[in-house]
């Protein structure tokens, strides 16, 4: 086990190096580039010749990334030329993360609670109206863009209906004490209920929007899932044991049904943070996705390849957790 | 009844029966789709007796076993006629009331081992599991008694298994353990489909010896299901022969074996291979299959595939009646023209199938 988790960590240092690598080259080819991004109006070819020479741009590529490289292993990435213009780029990452694990966090849950016992209902359902209409709903959860979603939501129930905010993550008049920056979770610690009441409905509208494709997705797996795992020999062994239905349910059933249920969280997380980008952008919420939609606009290069490498990152940890919570759930792994 | 060497522990017709099937049926499909898996089946079975169901595959033998233990899938199907257990029609009984009743008083095993144990949760909690539900028992008490039981079913170092999964077991050691969690309340009744056809023919001996000792221990009525009669020569007081969903044939384990009269019968015997015969010798095997099959209606199900067949069998349907050839008691058959004689010349006794 503990070989296997060093292994896989070896594996995602590679893997971060070389998207390191091609994610500096690929900004790097980007038209505009940062030179007239940070001069705007005052761009003269002098004043960039100078600007260029400053920031080391005239050398060659290779030289160019392995100075950025020894700055990065010490923590420094550079300086935002954004709308952060000044803040250190990691800072970026560092305060908008909090924003964006909560809203995910949330979402995933939402996801998860609806999901499984859905799918489960279904499978046993199967062909029956409930059925019929869950799938339908979940076909229809894929295939609704997510800002689309995000904005019809935002209208009804924001604009329209006045039933839950339109944006941000707190009302302005709010006095809040943050500790771990998520901001619900904040006002459950110090008991301000009442900041975290404000804050929670603050993430309800993005995290249903952004709930929708892994919902439809981890329903269509639990079912299936459900489907195979109830005609498997096992479940009628346990049927002819007399046991219990809800015996059968969550050890023989579940237990089993679970397993790609797990495996599909992993790969949903790579949608989570995509997804985030575009909700975060209608929701005005300040989190990364944010932050990575306007440094596009802005061409923030140190800010992008922070946040990219970051949710590589991210991504790439979650993973290995999905590969041990499975390998915990099934002793076929375990034991290889 | 009479005094007959060989079957002096065959407790014959002593008591009531422990379980009575009646003109069990069962039908998948309607309307012109229709199919009669199980067709009018009736059979007893008597306390500490041991019945075998022998047929080839596809004749209903595992639809017979689950329409008795009702799991056969819930939709899809119809099953009727009449399953007294203890005086109880069990197709009769609420789903709960069912659901009391299997694993403590009716349990099952069944063909293939490893695709019956859960594989992720941990055998022991597999066996004590039955135990909790039917006696009570709390965690710590079921888990001891668990261990016990994997050891009398001859499971080395029991205490050690109960915390490993079945995939880290032998084909062997997984249906011992399947037999301990179907024994572990002392059944009254124990149904086993096929238990060792999944298994090396070495283990399956082994396998076949445990559960006869135990159900001989115990005095636990059994159901055996094989489609292999070298299995009945061993185990079986009395013998149901199947073929395409009805009983064509029913004899004592012995008599079946001495004089079988249904050419089917005949074919299945013929099949099975001996150990002192010389090695040249082929195996003859029904010839034939069951995709051969015709309906029952208007004619004998077998005639396709009969060597005996006279122009009545393609006309009239036999029906099952008692054979009075003075071959041995309660034998019925289903044939119109029965073997005369022991196909084999050289036919085998039961102990030789069984060396
Ligand atoms: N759920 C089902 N739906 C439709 N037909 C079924 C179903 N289960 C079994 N059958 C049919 O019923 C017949 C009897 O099947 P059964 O499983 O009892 O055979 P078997 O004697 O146990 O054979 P085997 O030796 O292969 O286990 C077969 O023709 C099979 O196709
Ligand atoms: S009834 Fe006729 S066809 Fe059928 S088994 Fe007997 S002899 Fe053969
Ligand atoms: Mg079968």
């Amino acid at each position: 086990m503990l070989r296997f988790i060093v292994r896989r960590l070896l594996q995602a240092v590679i893997a971060l190096f070389v998207l390191s690598v091609l994610l500096f080259a690929w900004l790097r080819s980007l038209p505009g580039g940062v030179v007239s991004a940070l001069l705007g109006e005052r761009g003269t070819p002098e004043n960039a010749a100078r600007l260029r020479a400053q920031l080391g741009l005239d050398d060659p590529l290779p030289v160019q990334y392995w100075r950025f490289l020894q700055r990065a292993l010490q923590g420094d990435f550079g300086v935002s030329n954004g709308v952060y213009r000044g803040e250190p780029a990691l800072d970026v990452f560092v305060q908008r993360f909090p924003a964006t694990l909560e809203l995910s966090l949330f979402a995933l849950a939402l996801a998860l609670v609806l999901a499984i016992p859905l799918g489960y209902v279904a499978a046993r359902r199967r062909g029956g109206m409930l059925d019929t209409g869950s799938v339908i709903f979940s076909l229809v959860g894929v295939a609704v863009p997510v800002f689309f979603l995000a904005y019809v939501l935002k209208y009804l129930f924001a604009v329209r209906w006045g039933l839950l905010p339109p944006s941000g993550r707190q009302s302005v008049g709010i006095d809040a004490t943050h500790i771990t920056n998520l901001y619900v979770l904040d006002g459950i610690l110090t008991r301000e209920w009442d900041a975290a009441w404000d804050a929670l409905k603050h993430l309800i509208l993005p995290a249903i929007a952004l709930s929708s494709i892994p919902f439809a997705i981890i329903f269509r797996i639990t079912r299936a899932a459900v489907i195979d795992v109830m005609d498997e020999d096992y479940v009628r062994t346990a049927r002819a044991k007399g046991l219990t239905s809800s015996v059968i349910r969550v050890r023989h059933i579940m237990r089993n049904a679970l397993i790609p249920v797990v495996t599909i969280v992993g790969l949903q997380v790579g949608a989570l943070l995509g997804g985030a980008v575009l909700t975060e952008k209608v929701f005005a919420f300040q989190g990364i996705g944010q932050a990575l939609a306007i440094g596009f606009e802005r061409r923030d290069y140190p800010v992008l390849q922070v946040l990219i490498m970051f949710a590589a990152l991210i991504y790439i940890v979650v993973n290995l957790a999905v590969d041990v919570a499975y390998a915990l759930i099934d002793p076929r792994v375990r034991t290889k | 009844m009479t005094d007959r060497p060989g079957t002096s522990t065959y407790p014959s017709g002593e008591g009531e029966p422990l379980l009575s099937v009646r003109d069990l049926t069962v039908t998948f499909g309607r309307g012109a789709k229709a199919f009669r898996a199980v067709d009018a089946v009736s059979f007893d079975v008597r306390p500490g007796q041991t019945v075998g169901l022998v047929g080839e595959s596809g004749c209903g033998k595992s639809v017979t076993s689950l329409a008795i233990m009702r799991l056969l899938p819930s939709r899809g199907n119809a099953v009727t006629g009449s399953v007294h257990f203890d005086g109880e029609d069990l197709l009769t009984l609420s789903d709960t009331q069912m659901r009391d009743r299997r694993g403590r008083d009716v349990a099952m095993i069944f063909q293939d081992p490893l695709s019956s144990l859960n594989p992720v949760v941990p055998l022991g909690v597999q066996v004590a599991e039955v135990l909790e539900r039917h006696r009570g028992m709390n965690r710590g008490d079921a888990g001891r008694r668990a261990a016990e039981l994997l050891d009398k079913v001859g499971i080395p170092d029991p205490t050690r298994r109960l915390k490993e999964y079945p995939h880290q077991l032998s084909g062997g050691m997984r249906q011992r353990a399947l037999i301990a969690m179907a024994l572990a309340c002392e059944p009254r009744l124990l149904i086993a489909d096929e238990p060792t056809t999944a298994l090396d023919v070495t283990i399956q001996a082994q396998i076949l010896a445990l559960l006869k000792e135990l159900v001989q221990e115990s005095g636990t009525s059994l159901i055996m299901i094989t489609h292999d009669l070298g299995v009945v020569a061993g185990l079986c007081d009395e013998v149901n022969v199947l073929y395409g969903g009805r009983i064509v044939e029913r004899a004592r384990r012995h008599d079946l074996f001495a004089r079988p009269r249904h050419p089917y019968t005949g074919g299945l015997l013929a099949s099975i291979p001996r150990l002192t015969e010389g090695k040249g010798r082929r195996l003859t095997p029904v010839p034939g299959s069951v995709a051969d099959n015709i309906p029952w209606e208007g004619g004998c199900a077998f005639a396709p595939r009969c060597s005996s067949e006279i122009e009545v069998c393609r006309e009239r349907t036999p029906e099952l009646v008692p054979d009075h050839e003075g071959l041995g008691p309660d034998r019925l058959l289903r044939c119109h023209n029965p073997l005369e004689s022991n196909p084999l010349d050289d036919a085998p006794s039961d102990e030789e199938v069984r060396a």
